[in-house]
């Protein structure tokens, strides 16, 4: 992390010495652009929701670290049975809920069950289908079975949306989150921030703030301003990337540029023509210039990607060089498969604005070899129906946020229909294989399989652009998941 | 007058009912589906179905309207479907923000259009003439967007008088509030202000030509009584007109503003909703919107009788 955050200068010694005269800042405001719909990270798909209360208010079994390692949560060991069906998790002591309800096996039974019932609103409720049955062993200890072995099962359950709740106050969880974290909710001004305060029981390290602010501001300009003008100590996420020249100029502030689990890529509609020909596919992929892209979108933030497989994962493989730039072969294997140029074809563009300038700049470099988009501005809820659900698409262009979701492309009736058996074969060893050297080298042959196959056009992965006043120490600098986990979160003395 | 009060109260209650079919159905007929956006991309058939159950989506469409239209009259405006709050209570909280800086955004307008357009009228073509209408024309022509971040970069950024944005909550004091407010109400009072006082400028010269201003000039009364005594109450109709548009537009009209700085408002709220597609808000908000305008109207057009007694009798 330091290795980004090096700015010692003269600027900020300066800075340091004028912090000293007042007294130690000990609470935080930090903006973010989008607002909780309600607070229950467990019934909803919002990634604002676990922007705020994830590690901070809520814990789950597991909790993910900065570099998006697994590691003990609320259970501080596990033990995992030969034949990797049982798992027994051994809980930690003392911890309480907020509102001073004990927090023991019986909690995390009521959590794991609530997730899979019938009527469960669990957005990802795929996470615990493979849970057979969860047994209160005593307050300390309990076993999870699953109905087949399952290599992911401890990061599932380090997800936001697999946190432990209680039965005494999840009726209101929406308005008044009660959880186990070193943070607590304080209060909601619907529109405007959240404010949080430090949990003094937390069972934990606690944590170095004394309170925190979340403040929902979703005009990129208005997000400069507020910086600008110190109504914030940190943006999380800032999302106008041509305004971080200016930040990084000024010595009040500092930019962390760190990397997210967005895989952001040109989508293609693989069972609708001309898609369907692995050629035409082929041709997209090399008439795309990344680094246009990049420059042009994101301002030249963001690393360029070969296949769909976060680049900071030790099992990347740079696979760019399969679909470098080269608009030469696009026309002849275009001419190949018997395509008449110029040829429309139709592009859906949700907001973001990696979409939508992204989009323009992908539209011209595509006119170049003779297929002209038309581009189609949609809102989310439309794209969620006529692009992701209707598969009503040529084009679109997405960044795939969950981590490690290369199992997507085994989903022949996802919303780019890739259909490829040996894939689909490949996904279910995986899922089982718990030998991290054979995970690895699976994962590997997967990247290298999609790319080959081109399904999508793979572009660049979305960085993590924070702002953030100079002596603001413990940020996390990556997004492995989303979050903004403050109980590391200090000012520098 | 009561004629005239009933003749009004039924062309208000035809227009409430027409707009509340007109949004109903537009807003329906959006593509997106609540439930899909709230569970995102990984969602199965299953967790939908059960959510869309909770949310009441399954009914048919004149299931929908009847219950959302007999919930709003036993004051019940529903359950937002993303909040999950009752929308009754959501709308009162954002309309804590936005009709406070609707009605400071109005008085700033009016306290500086009537001295201005009185002022240019009873000096027709003077200097005084020529600035205020210079004035009032960049006022008018100036995007009140791009004049709020002009503001947001001197008074915030650079003089830090200001917050750039927020609203801090009525809980927090009242002055405090109104600070937060200021900036926005100037600028949305800026144009509203040109507006009103070019109005006001011609209403006064047209009726300053009219026969009565002479007898009274004739009678020997002075312009400026004239214009006080005779003029100004004549001209006070289209004026009227104006500051009651102004009114809905600027407590529906803020969205730009309230985005500019970050104001949790209706504007907000309805802009948010839309996005998410939660209707039951956008249903109600805009249903409430379409309410304020046509009561707003309603006490216009009761003002025009009370300054003009000639309505009052006419049949």
């Amino acid at each position: 992390m330091t290795h980004m955050l090096k700015t010692t200068s003269l600027a900020s010694v300066l800075a340091l010495t004028a912090s000293m005269a007042v007294a130690q800042q000990t609470d935080l405001t930090i903006g973010l652009q989008l607002e909780p719909p309600h607070l229950d990270p467990t019934s909803a798909a919002a990634g604002a929701i676990d922007s705020v209360l994830y590690a901070n208010v809520f814990e789950g079994l597991t909790r993910f670290g900065p570099d998006g390692s697994v590691g003990p949560g609320l259970a501080t060991s596990w033990e995992i049975s030969e034949d990797g069906l049982t798992y027994t998790f051994t809980l930690a002591e003392g911890v309480k809920f907020h509102d001073g309800t004990t927090f023991d096996a019986e909690d995390v039974k009521f959590s794991l069950d609530r997730a899979r019932a019938e009527d469960s609103a669990n957005a990802q409720k795929a996470l615990f289908a493979g849970i057979s049955e969860v047994t209160v062993v005593d307050p300390q200890t309990v076993e999870v079975t699953l109905s087949a072995p399952d290599g992911n099962f401890l990061f599932n359950l380090a997800w936001g949306d697999a946190v432990i709740v209680a039965p005494e106050s999840i009726e209101n969880i929406k308005t008044t989150p009660i959880g186990t974290g070193a943070f607590m909710f304080d209060n909601w001004v619907q529109g405007d921030r959240i404010d949080l305060v430090r949990n003094e029981e937390y069972w934990g390290a606690p944590a170095y703030l004394d309170s925190a602010t979340f403040k929902f501001i979703s005009d990129p300009t208005a997000a400069f301003a507020a910086m600008m003008a110190e109504d914030l100590d940190a943006f999380y996420a800032f999302p106008a990337p041509e305004n971080l020249p200016q930040f990084d100029a000024d010595p009040r502030f500092k930019v962390i540029v760190g990397s997210t689990e967005g895989e952001t890529i040109l989508a293609m509609n693989n069972k609708m023509p001309p898609f369907d020909d692995v050629r035409v596919r082929e041709a997209v992929a090399h008439a795309i210039n990344r680094q246009e892209i990049i420059d042009g979108a994101l301002f030249g933030y963001g690393s360029p990607i070969g296949t769909h497989f976060a680049p900071h994962h030790p099992d990347y493989v740079d696979l760019t060089d399969i679909s470098d730039y080269d608009p030469e072969k696009s026309k002849a294997l275009l001419e190949e498969a018997g395509i008449e140029t110029p040829i429309q074809v139709k592009m859906t563009l949700p907001p973001p604005s990696y979409a939508r300038r992204g989009g323009e700049i992908i539209a011209a470099q595509l006119r170049q070899v003779g297929i002209e988009p038309q581009i189609e501005n949609v809102e989310w809820a439309q794209w969620l129906e006529t692009t992701f659900r209707g598969k009503d698409y040529g084009l679109t262009i997405v960044s795939h946020t969950e981590p490690l979701d290369i199992n997507i492309y085994a989903r022949p009736d996802y919303y780019f229909q890739y259909d490829n058996p040996d894939f689909q074969a490949l996904m279910e060893k995986v899922a089982v294989e718990s030998d991290p050297e054979a995970r690895s080298e699976m994962f590997k042959t997967a990247q290298t399989t999609i790319a080959e196959d081109y399904v999508n056009a793979y572009l660049m992965q979305l960085p993590l652009l924070t702002v953030a006043k100079t002596g603001l120490m413990g940020l996390w600098p990556n997004a492995p998941t989303q979050a903004t986990d403050l109980t590391g979160v200090t000012w520098e003395e | 007058m009561l004629r005239y009060t009933l003749t009004r109260l039924l062309s208000l209650a035809i227009s409430l009912i027409v707009a509340s079919v007109v949004i109903f159905l537009a807003i329906e007929i959006l593509p997106g589906d609540p439930a899909a956006f709230m569970l995102g991309v990984n969602a199965q058939e299953d967790t939908l179905n059960a959510l869309r159950d909770q949310l009441g989506l399954n009914g048919s469409l004149w299931e929908r309207y009847a219950s959302w239209v007999g919930g709003m009259l036993s004051g019940d405006f529903g359950t937002s479907y993303t909040y999950r709050t009752p929308v009754a209570e959501m709308i009162g909280e954002r309309l804590w923000i936005s009709l406070p800086l609707a009605l400071y955004a109005l008085a700033l307008s009016t306290l500086i259009a009537f001295p201005a357009g009185i002022w240019a009228a009873s000096k027709r073509g003077s200097a005084v003439d020529v600035t205020v209408m210079g004035v009032t024309q960049l006022g008018v022509a100036i995007p009140n967007f791009w004049f709020a971040m002009l503001m947001v970069v001197v008074f915030a950024i650079n003089l830090r008088w200001f917050s750039a944005g927020g609203f801090p909550g009525w809980d927090e004091g009242f002055w405090i509030s109104i600070k937060s407010l200021t900036l926005p109400a100037i600028a949305l009072a800026l144009p509203q202000a040109s507006i009103l006082a070019r109005v006001m400028r011609s209403a006064l010269l047209d009726t300053l030509s009219e026969d009565f201003v002479r007898t009274a000039r004739a009678k020997g009364l002075s312009r400026r009584q004239a214009l006080r005594r005779h003029a100004l109450r004549n001209a006070l109709i289209p004026v009227l007109t104006i500051i009651g548009l102004q009114f809905s537009f600027l407590l529906a009209g803020g969205i730009i503003i309230e985005n500019v700085f970050y104001l949790p408002g209706l504007g907000r709220l309805i802009f948010q909703a839309i996005s998410a597609r939660d209707l039951i808000v956008v249903e109600s908000v805009v249903m409430l919107l379409v309410f304020a305008v046509v009561i707003v109207n309603f006490a216009v057009e009761i003002a025009y009788a009370l300054v003009d007694p000639r309505l009052r009798h006419r049949r």
